[in-house]
């Protein structure tokens, strides 16, 4: 994938200026201040924004995304939203083993929405993980994780980044550090 | 249920002592008091005696099919158009002058109206869906401009099919709000079939035998045929309401 010169303003004020970076199998992150348009270049990647400018190439492919917020069916138990997702590329024992990667159990028929914020934000990354996609976004995946947690998302960001692209957007060097991801400044 | 319009037995009890107490008292100050005023219990035993015969549920069955059907037709038609009318912006705008319009218009005037266009016997199909027409459609769209956008955008990333978003997203969303409209709408509906009715005549319906009952002075029956609207009213509410539950239970909302 690479975006070139790529440029975003809502009205009058800039967002992304001139933006250039190649992303390739592994973990890429994103960097830089709050504010500096990480997700809104993100959101571009994703085709949820339209740029004002620049080019991208091999960016429209099949994506999985953690965004911001868990954006989860808060309605629906940790089964519902992984199938609403997957749907027939849904398999119980790939789910089963990522979640237990997570250190998540199934809590059959209890609505996510009554479910811990760590625990929410471990799904939606097994949601992202389990998806079938050509590149993953993951927006500040880590939040509201412990220690423990922590280090299960990045050995499992880990293994997933062997095969594919994984876009980050992450505010801690350390992670950065462990994932050995590529470091796009911003 | 609100505690607030919550009905409690011993309030219905000491109304209908009240209403007894006045019949009572009209019959003892004029000859004709029962004229004026049926008894609660003369009204039950009439409804007792017309219960029994076929003509009484031939009847009850010709208006229910009409007002219900009209409240079918309307309820689709809503749902499809505030669906269309969430997806294009243009069909909002048209159709906001025609709700608009619906809504305040009084109903007598549509029935009035609908007499010029139509026959008697299709005035309270007419009339019933075009009072349920708009409050279903205003909440339906309501529902689905209320729709979580984030969710959407998550469904778009993750390439979720529209059958499984629907259910997954939409549904959730917008049942609550159709269940209250329908809730409204079949109230309204029967109200303003029994006024076409009674309006427009058709032969066979309920609000003609409210209309003889009145021409005659026949005050049990006019008593005893709006208890009657009044019960299948609220048994069409719950059975399609129970109905609706059921669905949603099923489907997991």
């Amino acid at each position: 994938m690479e975006v070139k010169n790529l440029c975003k303003a809502y009205g009058d004020l800039p967002v992304l200026e001139n933006v250039s970076f190649t992303v390739g199998v592994g973990v890429t992150a994103l960097w830089g201040p709050s504010g500096v348009g990480k997700t809104t270049l993100l959101r571009i990647l994703l085709g949820l924004e339209k740029p004002d400018s620049g080019e991208l190439m091999g960016t429209a492919v099949r994506w999985s995304a953690v965004f911001q917020e868990d954006r989860l069916l808060e309605g629906l138990d940790a089964l519902g939203n992984l199938r609403f997702a997957l749907g027939t590329d849904y398999e119980e024992a790939k789910a089963a083993a990522m979640l237990t990667a997570l250190g998540l159990t199934w809590e059959t028929g209890k609505p996510v929405g009554a479910w811990s914020g760590g625990m929410k934000r471990r799904l939606a990354l097994a949601r992202a993980l389990l998806a079938p996609s050509e590149a993953i976004a993951l927006d500040e995946p880590f939040t509201g994780l412990d220690d423990e947690n922590r280090q299960r998302a990045i050995r499992a960001i880990r293994r997933v980044a062997e095969t594919k692209p994984v876009l980050l957007v992450t505010h801690d060097r350390t992670e950065l550090n462990l994932l050995r991801a590529n470091i796009v400044n911003l | 249920m609100d505690r607030k319009t919550d009905l409690r037995l011993w309030a219905v009890l000491f109304w209908l002592v009240v209403w007894q107490l006045a019949a009572m008292a009209l019959r003892a100050a004029y000859p004709h008091g029962e004229l004026l005023l049926a008894s609660p219990v003369n009204v039950l035993l009439r409804l007792g005696q017309l219960a029994v015969t076929a003509a009484f549920w031939r009847t009850v069955a010709w208006s229910a099919i009409r007002i219900f059907g009209g409240f079918l037709l309307a309820t689709v038609l809503a749902v499809v158009l505030a669906a269309l009318a969430a997806w294009k912006q243009w069909l909002r705008g048209l159709m906001a002058p025609l709700v608009a319009a619906v809504k305040a218009v009084p109903v007598a005037s549509f029935i009035i109206l609908a007499q010029v266009w139509l026959n008697s016997r299709s005035l309270s199909l007419f009339i019933s869906a075009l009072m349920v027409f708009p409050p279903v459609y205003l909440n339906v769209l309501e529902g689905i401009c209320r729709t979580d956008r984030r969710l959407l955008e998550m469904a778009r990333v993750f390439r979720v099919p529209l059958g499984r978003r629907l259910r997954g997203i939409y549904l959730p969303q917008v049942m609550p709000y159709f269940r209250t409209a329908v809730s409204l709408g079949l109230g309204l509906c029967w109200k303003a079939g029994a006024a076409a009715e009674i309006i427009g005549l058709p032969a066979g319906s309920m609000g003609e035998r409210l209309y003889t009952a009145k021409v005659y002075f026949q005050t049990a029956d006019l008593f005893a045929w709006t208890v009657t609207i009044v019960a299948v009213s609220v048994a069409f509410e719950r059975l399609f309401l129970a109905l609706v539950d059921r669905l949603m239970g099923k489907a997991g909302l």
